[in-house]
């Protein structure tokens, strides 16, 4: 799975992060950073939440 | 005959009166009856506003979400169709324009200075200070006298405490600012007095960014005005403002969230002990289902359509306005089976208590950290805490923008 943000549009609600610690985090800003834009299997269930948990809707998996 | 004619039947609809928003409840632990009964029949209708206006009312899970992540729904109070929550809530915006009220790109940009401040790692790291002060207010309970009013000597102090150490806001003078918020959060508060307690409230946070300016401080003040301030990114005034509507947010909803939520719980023996043993994965899903189940943020994110949506098989016009209604969503039955009851073992964390779309809850991580730190030590220092006055004595917050328990008596 590829996994990429659109950090112009997010809003730093956090609910990535807390899904998906391993492929998310939050610069000092409070902005998304994608720590692992290929996460292997075992995290698809977690990042297919956060994409729907994302209040701006700027997470895309590929 | 005309009456089988679904079309005909459709426009019957809109042509009788629709019924008034918000609806008065039956229990209080539940959303009114009513609503859950459009959400079956019409799910998207109209209601009528105290100020005679009949916005849409949508009050399906996915509908809702939908409407709160389309940017064509205007959250600006100003824009034509805007459906306001009470007199009080109009002059108060219209004071005072917060970036709540806002559309991208001013929303964005506002925002953005904020929500460094409200990352997980960084509330993360405020959980020592949320615990320090929990068990501080919980040892002056114990050395007290029963009964005891819960929001008065906890569920309150807590989120007030923890969001004035935040802002930089002295505790001191509490009374000041949580009676002037309760004010111009009851839907029954004159406009001349909300724009009053407005303006004192506003006044009182220019004059800390002011100080601010002369000393600089390590607190969230400080630090917008070092940063943002200083750098003429923002006026005074506008980084006041931001400080009135973190203060107000701050404390209000998680407070009623601890009350109502610990009524809940005392209602709900099996519920408590699990709460009470404390396993944190437990914890944390058991506040996730309280925020969902109680959503106090119980009068429907608003908003105004700037084109013509068609959404859920109704089209809503430019210049109409939407409630999108948060708390019908968290009980939609196509979403979460057996709505209605309280399930820590189910996955409740996509709830929209704290609303969805780019003006989702800032202070989420917070509200969270406080509920998971505020339940379980509670029920712990107290294992026979209990309702001290018969259930029917209860007053809840039905006059209230956040719901929730006026008082909640209790003895251990």
């Amino acid at each position: 799975m590829e996994v990429s943000v659109d950090r112009d549009s997010c809003v730093g609600a956090g609910q990535c992060v807390l899904s998906a610690p391993a492929v998310f985090d939050q610069d000092e800003d409070g902005l998304v950073e994608l720590t692992n834009p290929r996460p292997p299997a075992e995290q698809e269930r977690a990042v297919r939440a956060a994409a729907r948990l994302c209040p701006a809707r700027v997470i895309s998996l590929g | 005959m005309i009456t089988t004619n679904p079309i005909a039947g459709r426009r019957r609809d809109d042509e009788i009166d629709p019924p008034r928003y918000p609806m008065p409840r039956g229990c209080p632990f539940d959303p009114p009856a009513d609503l859950a009964r459009l959400r079956a029949s019409t799910p998207i209708s109209r209601v009528a506003l105290w100020d005679g206006s009949t916005p849409w009312l949508v009050t399906r899970y996915e509908d809702v979400r939908a409407v709160l992540a389309d940017r064509r729904f205007s959250s600006d109070t100003e824009k034509p169709g805007y459906p306001p929550t009470s007199a009080a809530q109009l002059v108060r915006r219209r004071s005072t324009r917060s970036f709540i009220a806002m559309d991208d790109p001013d929303h964005a940009r506002y925002r953005r200075m904020l929500i460094g401040e409200f990352t997980v790692r960084h509330i993360a790291g405020l959980r020592p200070m949320v615990e320090r002060i929990t068990h501080e207010l919980l040892e002056a309970m114990a050395a007290g006298t029963t009964p005891a009013d819960l929001v008065d000597i906890f569920a309150l102090p807590l989120p007030s405490m923890v969001i004035c150490q935040l802002l930089g806001v002295p505790y001191a003078d509490h009374d000041f600012f949580q009676e002037h918020s309760k004010s111009l959060l009851d839907i029954t508060t004159e406009p001349d007095e909300a724009l009053r307690r407005n303006e004192e409230l506003r006044d009182y946070l220019v004059e800390l960014v002011a100080r601010r300016e002369a000393e600089p401080t390590d607190d969230l003040l400080g630090r917008l005005t070092e940063r943002r301030v200083r750098t003429g990114e923002l006026t005074r005034d506008e980084a006041a403002s931001m400080g009135l509507l973190l203060l107000i947010a701050g404390h209000e909803t998680t407070a009623n969230m601890i009350g109502l939520g610990t009524l809940t719980l005392l209602c709900h023996p099996e519920h408590a002990g699990r709460v009470r043993d404390g396993e944190p994965a437990v914890v944390n899903a058991a506040v996730e289902e309280l925020l969902r189940l109680l959503t106090v943020t119980h009068v429907g994110r608003r908003r105004a359509a700037t084109e013509d949506v068609r959404i859920g098989g109704v089209t809503i016009r430019a210049g109409e306005g939407v409630i999108a209604a948060n708390e019908s969503a968290n009980r939609d039955p196509a979403e979460f089976v057996h709505p209605d009851e309280l399930d820590f073992d189910r996955q409740a964390n996509h709830h929209v208590a704290f609303g969805f779309g780019v003006h989702q809850c800032l202070g989420q991580p917070l509200a969270r950290l406080e509920l998971q730190v505020a339940y379980p030590a509670l029920l712990r220092r107290f294992p026979h805490l209990r309702v001290a006055v018969p259930a029917e004595e209860l007053q809840f917050r039905n006059n209230m923008v956040v719901y929730g328990v006026h008082a909640l008596p209790v003895a251990w």
